[in-house]
């Protein structure tokens, strides 16, 4: 799993690539809180096109991060969803609050 | 056709990708779609990492992965000796999970029983947890 940011604007982008499961989506958490807290973002952009797995573990770490852009009247989006990762965002109920592309 | 693997492995995290991985490549066997594989990869990613985060949350142990393969359905069983579940039935309901804030979504058990056939969930607390799926692959292709 590896995690490259770009922020633009007050737009941050996240992008992930490799396997999301409980071993790594801790790391995944704390490595974008960092961001929200040192930076003016509104905005999230997170960017799966090269995540080849996720599992129930990345749920919960986009539905913490959708609370936190939520309190700061900002937009989350999930961008490039392969089909895998797709059916978890259908199946946790994700797809019905976020947009995902 | 009919075959069986049987794996051990300490309950490490890094070791939940090992086990879906072997999963799928055993499964592989059956000549499944890119879908059902990914179906297997990720039950069994759900139940591996709840032998290791809830099963063993207090001490270290073992996690035992049997698959079989039996003419066109894939058996995987995943069992710990660790804590167990005291309300088999609660536990299983969607977004019920035991541990709180934001780490886990509860939805470990509805992932296992949509993406696979069956989910058959043994458990005693103090004992340990056994999980138990089947998937038969390639349903559609005959069919329609
Ligand atoms: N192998 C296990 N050993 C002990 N408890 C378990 C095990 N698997 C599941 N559980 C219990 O069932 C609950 C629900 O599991 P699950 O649906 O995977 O959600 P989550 O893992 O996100 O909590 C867990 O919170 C835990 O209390
Ligand atoms: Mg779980």
């Amino acid at each position: 799993m590896t995690i490259r940011t770009e922020q633009i604007g007050t737009t941050l982008v996240v992008k992930l690539s490799g396997e999301i499961d409980q071993s790594c989506a801790g790391e995944i958490r704390s490595d974008i809180d960092r961001q929200l807290q040192l930076c003016p973002i509104k905005n999230l952009i997170l960017d799966f096109a090269k995540v080849s797995f996720m599992d129930s573990s990345g749920i919960g770490m986009i539905l913490g991060r959708y609370k936190q852009i939520k309190a700061r009247n900002g937009t989350i989006m999930i961008i490039r969803a392969q089909p895998q990762v797709d059916r978890i965002l259908e199946l946790s109920g994700l797809k019905k609050i976020i947009d995902c592309g | 056709m009919e075959n069986y693997m049987k794996l051990q492995f300490p309950a490490k995290a890094r070791n939940e990708a090992f086990a879906r991985a072997a999963a799928g490549a055993f499964a592989a066997q059956l000549d499944p779609t890119c879908e059902e594989l990914a179906d297997i990869k990720t039950a069994v990613s759900e139940a591996v990492t709840n032998a290791i985060v809830h099963g063993y949350a207090k001490k270290s142990g073992q996690v035992e992965m049997v698959c079989k393969i039996v003419q066109e359905e894939f058996i995987v069983i995943i069992e710990d000796s660790g804590e167990g579940i005291e309300n088999i039935p609660l536990a299983m309901q969607p977004l019920y999970s035991t541990v709180p804030g934001e780490e886990r979504s509860g939805m470990g058990f509805t992932v296992m029983e949509s993406f696979m056939d069956t989910l058959d969930v043994d458990s005693a607390p103090g004992k340990g947890t056994t999980i138990t799926m089947t998937k038969r692959i390639g349903q559609d292709r005959y069919g329609s």
